[in-house]
């Protein structure tokens, strides 16, 4: 069985997503209820850690192309940060970098969230 | 092998010279055998000595293959067969995946548009444009009414 899970954590408003394991097919529907949890909450804008993340294929690409534009729409996001380079080649070959914001670090991610909130203040 | 229950059968077959060997799976069509798949595939792959970074290349063109074979040959029915049979040789590492559901044509997949994706939310066609992009040769033969098979090579360099 592909062993995937995610935790989820709340830094001042932005919600991190930590994803650990083999993202595939099998395992997409439960990503797919941690972004649907988060839209119920109001919470739109996140951050999704992928430091633990051995394996995606497209259907796990599939699960953020499905809630990134309902972010937006509500001034938030989806960035990704933490990434392997062999998840990152994926995400790369198949041009996700024009889409999303991709950062080494969480902290990158999570600041730049903070920064447009001040901006907009 | 955790998922015995649903793998009907894994076999071994050598040909006559000893120049080239076949390794085969069978497995219902869930895409929880997803991983059983992988796992066939790479270990298969890294017994020949091909390098990781090719081996996680491979298996993502047969991972998405095979999901591609769940979600619209078998339509999630989740009785259907899918035979995975690793070919290979000096020159080559072969996988070929047959099923016998819904006869695919590839030419109805366009290339991926990011837009279009972003306006429809969902992806479609991924799959065969990874596929097409990891591997040296991806072939489809469908003959309707008795099976489908699609054929992922990659080239192998002489020391690999």
């Amino acid at each position: 069985m592909a062993e995937f899970s995610t935790s989820t954590k709340d830094l001042g408003g932005v919600s991190i997503i930590y994803l650990q394991g083999y993202l595939d097919a099998h395992t997409a529907p439960s990503l797919e209820n941690t972004f649907s949890n988060l839209i119920e909450n109001g919470k739109y804008c996140t951050v999704v850690n992928f430091k633990e993340l051995a394996y995606i294929s497209s259907a796990g690409l599939g699960v953020f192309m499905a809630f990134i534009e309902k972010m937006r729409e509500n001034n938030g996001d989806i960035k990704l940060t933490s990434m392997s380079e062999k998840v990152y080649n994926i995400f790369d070959l198949l041009g996700f970098p024009l889409l999303y914001e991709i950062y080494k670090t969480e902290d990158e991610a999570v600041n730049k969230f903070i920064e447009s909130k001040n901006l907009e203040k | 092998m955790k998922q015995l229950t649903n793998l009907s059968s894994q076999r071994t077959l050598k040909s006559k010279n000893n120049k080239s060997e076949e390794k085969e799976l069978t497995v219902k069509s869930r895409t929880e055998n997803l991983s059983a798949i992988r796992n066939f595939v790479s270990s298969g792959a890294l017994e020949l000595g091909i390098s990781l970074k090719v081996v996680e290349n491979i298996i993502l063109a047969v991972d998405e293959a095979c999901t591609n074979i769940i979600k619209h040959a078998y339509q999630y029915f989740p009785e259907g067969e899918i035979i995975v049979r690793l070919k290979f040789s000096r020159e080559k590492f072969t996988v070929i995946i047959i099923d016998h559901g819904v006869p695919f044509q590839p030419e109805t997949i366009p290339d991926p548009d990011l837009q279009t994706y972003y306006r429809q939310h969902r992806v479609g066609g991924l799959g065969m444009f990874l596929m097409k992009s990891l591997m040296d040769e991806v072939k489809y033969v469908s003959v309707p009414g008795k099976y489908n098979q699609v054929l992922l090579s990659k080239n192998l360099p002489a020391t690999h």
